[in-house]
């Protein structure tokens, strides 16, 4: 068995060295862009077990591994891949496991480029080792096992604790499975009839499978962890009744940043257009694709444009044309260099047949009879880098146009989910409605703590289920020494 | 999953509906709306809650069966269930302080009225109730009604086969002429909320209307239920569903509310014809 160096990195010394293979990149297999466009199948396949030692093969596996300070999570990188060469799969899993709940989800989503495979030593000469689609192997692994020899961690004594989340998204689970380690009693509420926040009803089928989701929650209700759906903490208790009336010793709050944000341009209350949300909670968390089989319609529009440039408006576009639509623009602000989306991402929608319209931005939208048939906007170019170091679109004079559609999709960011101002009265929120916390997640209320997008705003699954991880942690210390 | 406790047909097309739900029981307050869900593949459909009891542990609504969800509710008994029932959701009517008032419920429109009225009798205020229908057939709850301490109840039908002929516009305004009410709620059918607001506004009495916008998840996550209201967009889930009859764009809720027309009725279609009630 491999030990563990003082950063909790396993060391191999009693296994042959590992002599690295030089070469390309295993590709992964994926369905070809003209058929998946057509379906809600995931794009891409997964290695299969060759491909995925094939990867790991090219791993230097590194004394010093640069690539574990890209993970905003710490995962020990080098660590799982090493699992992965000696065929030792299982064992890779746990090692994912000690530092993130839900692997199969984060090899599928991480902007991986933008973190651990950018700190890859590989990526200074050459391509970087595929660390999220090995991830995702591993992860996917786990999940092709039944319950009973899934890596469940391993929990503590009872504590004979109480503890309520608030939220079922990654910030929420990641904190709950933590806490149920820790051995406290967790139960997680959430207002929707499906847990998973953004997992289940944002980030599509085609790219986050929903039976993976429902596969990872099932793995932490194996480990405990009871799962509330249809209440909404606000309406039916507030947080201070949770711990007065409930019984709850410790309250977490990750209820994320749901409230979309429309543009305030006229003609946003046309019929065929759509925040972002709910054109994605349609199709995803209430299957408007399989209508009528399913009950929930969608409008399926001919022509579509997506107004955004980040996860949100790749999703919403691809999700368009699968659901038909002849063509679908994106129609963002600054260039494709800003886009905040993941590269595989804009990868995928660009070779789906998706159309970036780049500098524009919306003025308005014109209709007949109540309903969408334009998007009239303005060409953009970039000025002087703002405050985000991203360069400042400015207008170009004069330069209005139109663009022909039938249905206009709006990706330009969320705001905190608006219900939780009725949940807490008195906790401490910014002038934006996210919650204030200290670094470790405590909030302004002893023994109510929060993490993700509520706290941060929009951002990523790996950073929410890292703040909803922390947050246990200081939770288990301020439960103990109370 | 949530147990069906009470299961009564009102008239032909409408329906009432009791259910096991302690937690929600305890929270309700007029006004305010559930979300439910039949079964996995069902959609979310918001309605009022007509009923409670925090003792006894069930809430209350009725439905009109309207197309393929509603429709489905009606052949559920007492004994079967429901597998989400959200709430309570939305903010609760204003009832205090109110003086006198006239409430108008139109159609199943009446639902809502009759728990708005009964919290404003409650808080103390003199209510007046204009109960509106098609026929004497759809004409709901006038017993109930009855019961409470009303200052008047006028019930009205298009086609004169229950209480006066004509429209509930038609007593709002001898009420208001008379100076008999100091403020009015209306909630029904967009068109007939319009007309209510349009007769209060030739009178300067102020009015508050329930709206029933397409909704997604009611919590305010989606934008589904956008309405506008005096020129601001307000999210009608978790804005309202109360709102100032005066501010509220009449054309574009009408407007938005027929979205989905055409998928409804297919829906519909397809559910009457596998379903053995033939209605
Ligand atoms: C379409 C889309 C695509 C994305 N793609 C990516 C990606 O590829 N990679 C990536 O890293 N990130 C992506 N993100 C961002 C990522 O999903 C979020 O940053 C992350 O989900 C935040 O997690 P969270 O737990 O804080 O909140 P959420 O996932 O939003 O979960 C919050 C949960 O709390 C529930 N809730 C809210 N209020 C209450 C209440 N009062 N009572 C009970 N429950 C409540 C909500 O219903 C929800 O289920 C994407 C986001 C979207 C919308
Ligand atoms: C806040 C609120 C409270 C309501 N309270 C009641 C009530 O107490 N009793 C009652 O009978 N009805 C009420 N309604 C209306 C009720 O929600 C619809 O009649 C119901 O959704 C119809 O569903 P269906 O599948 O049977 O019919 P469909 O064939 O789907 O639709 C028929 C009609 O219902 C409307 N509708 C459809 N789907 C929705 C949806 N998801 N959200 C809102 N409206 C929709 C459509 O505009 C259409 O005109 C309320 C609506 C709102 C917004
Ligand atoms: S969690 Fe994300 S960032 Fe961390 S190793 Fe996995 S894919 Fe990379
Ligand atoms: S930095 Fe790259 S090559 Fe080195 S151990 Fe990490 S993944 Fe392997
Ligand atoms: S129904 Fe989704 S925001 Fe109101």
């Amino acid at each position: 068995m491999p030990h563990v160096d003082d950063e909790g990195r396993r060391v191999f010394d009693d296994r042959p060295r590992h002599k690295a293979v030089r070469g390309e990149r295993t590709p992964m297999p994926e369905q070809s862009a003209e058929r998946r466009a057509g379906n809600f199948d995931e794009v891409g396949i997964g290695y299969s077990a060759d491909e995925a030692l094939a990867e790991a093969m090219r791993c230097l596996q590194c004394k010093n591994p640069t690539c574990q300070q890209g993970c905003p999570v710490n995962i020990d990188i080098r660590g799982f891949i090493r699992e992965i060469i000696d065929g030792n799969w299982a064992d890779g899993v746990s090692v994912l496991k000690e530092r993130n709940a839900l692997p199969a989800v984060c090899g599928r989503v991480c902007p991986q480029e933008e973190q651990c495979e950018k700190t890859c030593v590989l990526s200074k000469k050459g391509e970087p080792i595929a660390i999220g689609r090995l991830e995702r192997f591993l992860g996917d692994h786990d999940l092709s096992c039944d319950l009973e020899n899934r890596c469940v961690p391993q929990t503590a004594e009872p504590s004979g604790f109480r503890c309520a989340v608030v939220g079922s998204g990654p910030a929420g689970l990641a904190c709950a499975g933590e806490l149920a380690r820790l051995g406290h009693a967790v139960t997680v509420f959430e207002s929707l009839h499906a847990a998973g926040g953004v997992l289940s009803y944002g980030i599509p089928e085609f790219r986050l499978p929903k039976h993976i989701v429902d596969a990872e929650i099932e793995s932490l209700v194996a480990m405990g962890v009871e799962i509330v759906t249809d209440y909404v903490v606000g309406r039916l208790s507030t947080v201070d009744e949770l711990m007065t009336e409930e019984g709850f010793d410790a309250v977490f709050i990750g209820s994320g940043a749901g409230l979309p944000v429309f543009m305030g341009i006229p003609g946003e209350n046309l019929n065929g257009v759509y925040s972002a949300n709910e054109f994605l909670t349609r199709v995803n968390l209430m299957r408007a694709y399989e209508f009528p089989t399913s009950d929930t319609p969608v409008w399926r529009g001919r022509k579509v444009a997506v107004v955004g440039g980040g996860n949100v408006a790749m999703d919403s576009a691809r999700t368009a044309l699968r659901l038909g639509a002849e063509e679908v623009f994106l129609v963002y602000r600054r260039t494709e260099d800003e886009m905040p989306a993941r590269r595989e991402e804009v990868h995928h929608a660009r070779e789906e047949g998706v159309e970036f319209k780049m500098l524009c931005s919306p003025l308005e939208i014109t209709g007949h009879d109540g309903w969408v048939t334009g998007l009239v906007a303005t060409r953009m170019e970039l000025g002087e880098p703002d405050s985000s170091g991203r360069r400042a679109p400015v207008c170009v004079m004069d330069s209005d146009f139109s663009i022909d559609c039938d249905t206009v999709i709006i990706a330009v960011g969320t705001r905190a989910n608006p219900l939780i101002a009725d949940a807490a009265p008195n906790l401490r929120v910014t002038s934006r409605g996210y919650i204030s916390t200290d670094e470790h997640g405590a909030t302004s209320i002893p023994g109510v703590y929060a993490g993700g997008d509520i706290v941060t705003g929009a951002a990523t699954v790996i950073l929410a289920m890292g703040a909803g991880k922390r947050a246990a942690t200081s939770m288990d210390g301020w439960l103990r020494n109370r | 999953m949530f147990s069906i406790v009470h299961a009564r047909q009102l008239s032909d097309a409408v329906f009432e509906m009791g259910v096991h739900a302690p937690k929600i029981a305890r929270k309700v307050r007029a006004g305010q709306f559930l979300m439910l869900r039949i079964a996995e593949g069902g959609e979310r459909i918001p309605l009022t809650f007509s009923d409670w009891s925090a003792d006894e542990g069930w809430i209350r609504f009725i439905y009109m069966r309207v197309g393929k969800t509603t429709h489905q509710l009606s052949h559920l008994q007492a004994g079967d269930s429901i597998a989400d029932v959200v709430g309570p959701l939305g903010v609760p009517s204003h009832v205090e302080g109110l003086g006198r008032v006239a409430v108008v419920g139109g159609g199943v429109g009446a639902a809502v009225a009759y728990p708005v009225a009964r919290a404003m009798v409650a808080a103390g205020n003199d209510v007046h109730v204009i109960l509106g229908a098609r026929n004497a057939n759809l004409l709901i709850l006038e017993e109930e009604l009855r019961a409470l301490p009303l200052a008047s109840l006028t019930v009205v039908t298009d086609d004169g086969s229950a209480g006066e002929k004509g429209l509930v516009t038609a007593p709002l305004k001898r009420l208001a002429v008379a100076g008999e009410v100091d403020a009015a709620f209306a909630v029904g059918p967009a068109i007939m909320m319009k007309f209510c607001a349009a007769t209060a506004a030739e009178h300067g009495v102020p009015i508050t209307v329930s709206l029933n916008p397409i909704m997604v998840d009611g919590t305010g996550m989606c934008g589904a239920c956008r309405v506008s209201v005096g020129g601001d967009t307000k999210f009608g889930c978790v804005d309202g569903p109360d709102f100032d009859g005066h501010l509220v764009d009449w054309e574009e809720l009408m407007s938005r509310q027929r979205i989905y027309a055409d998928e409804e009725r297919l829906a519909d279609a397809e559910f009457s014809r596998s379903c053995s009630c033939h209605t």
